[in-house]
């Protein structure tokens, strides 16, 4: 049955039907698109996961590695930890962001932005100096490592975002919005239909009302035809009669 | 979205962690005192309070520099909940291992989300 299910609230007019065709192929239009980009998203964002996935654990390895050179340096020169807390007053290892796009998507990424030159110049002057040094080197390969896995990391945040809302966006045009302009297509569509059938019926109604006029028309024609000829004819059977009415006789005293 | 708009500014990396975490990322230079003498580290040991912890977290989330905040597992295993209630892109968080705690996949916030969504 047409026209059941949600529907807009439209007149139904020709131009409303226009209107709603033309609704429902940009609404098809969008589907498609969205749907592409959907796929786009996701292909890159099952890519993303598998690299999340592998940094993830190159992240364990290469902390482990740190973490033992860290483990040199305290043998050597004994605790550091808290001149370098103290010393450490400007970043020299920064990240910056750059930003790529995706079907539309921003994803933003980070990159390492090193500023030679640190702090920690007197750090292990005593003894230790070179363990000091490679601790450093294997701490920012570490932290390479890491910032790659952060932009990893808010890619597959931000892409797993998106691909949620458009994953919305295609299920309600889909389940929603088509279907409800169908609706209205039918609706507006039986409702001509329905209009179309009344105003045939109306026609019918008028040419027979007029044919029966007309033929009652006639038939009071003829009637009065019949009628006067009958009169002509009483007439003149009546007009001896009448006659003899009018015409005065002699006799008659009164 | 109002996140992506701010990103350009970030470009400090953010550590919660314990002693020699924060020395070997301090002696890479990721060390940061600004303006108003708040450092972007911080150390934990046994005696830290874990208020003081999920302060220091929610202060590194909120801060418009930093663009990374790292926190030692273990840690974040103290304060797990706020963690895991942590979705925002900006700044990332990402939980590493620390000396005495070995890397557990498993307990981490992103990987959990990521082998859900492979199936396993």
């Amino acid at each position: 049955m047409s026209g059941t299910g949600p529907r807009e609230n439209v007149f139904a007019t020709r131009m409303a039907l226009t209107n709603t065709k033309l609704r429902l192929k940009g609404a098809e239009t969008g589907h498609s698109l969205l749907a592409k980009k959907r796929d786009a998203l996701t292909t890159r964002f099952r890519a993303i996961l598998r690299k999340v996935d592998e940094a993830k654990r190159k992240m364990g390895r290469v902390m482990q590695l740190a973490s033992f050179s860290m483990a040199e340096v305290t043998y050597t020169t004994g605790d550091i930890s808290y001149i370098v807390q103290e010393q450490a007053k400007l970043a020299t290892f920064r990240v910056k962001a750059k930003q790529e796009n995706v079907s539309g998507v921003l994803l933003p990424g980070f990159d390492v932005d090193r500023v030679p030159g640190s702090d920690f110049n007197l750090t292990g002057l005593g003894r230790g100096g070179q363990q000091v040094l490679r601790a450093k080197e294997v701490y920012a390969k570490a932290l390479e490592t890491l910032v790659e896995l952060a932009s990893l990391q808010t890619a597959f945040t931000i892409l797993d975002e998106v691909i949620r809302a458009t994953n919305r966006r295609v299920n309600a045009i889909e389940h929603v919005i088509i279907p409800r302009l169908d609706n209205t297509i039918k609706y507006i569509l039986s409702e001509l239909d329905e209009m179309d059938r009344e105003e045939f019926f109306r026609l019918k109604k008028v040419q027979g009302k007029k044919k029966r006029d007309a033929g009652k028309a006639e038939m009071q024609a003829i009637a009065d035809e019949e009628d006067s000829e009958v009169l002509k004819r009483l007439d003149e059977q009546q007009e001896p009669t009448v006659d003899l009415l009018s015409s005065k006789d002699a006799d008659i005293i009164f | 979205m109002a996140s992506t708009t701010s990103f350009k500014d970030r470009n400090l990396i953010a550590v919660i962690g314990d002693e020699d975490s924060i020395t070997g990322l301090l002696l890479a230079g990721v060390g940061h005192v600004n303006e108003h003498q708040r450092k972007n580290f911080l150390v934990v040991d046994s005696k830290t309070q874990i208020s003081s912890i999920e302060a220091a977290f929610q202060e590194f989330t909120q801060r418009k520099d930093i663009a990374i905040v790292l926190i030692n597992q273990h840690i974040a295993e103290k304060i797990r909940t706020t963690v895991d209630r942590y979705q925002q892109a900006f700044p990332t968080l990402l939980e590493i291992p620390s000396k005495d705690h070995p890397y557990d996949p498993s307990k981490d916030s992103v990987l959990k989300r990521v082998q859900k969504l492979f199936g396993e």
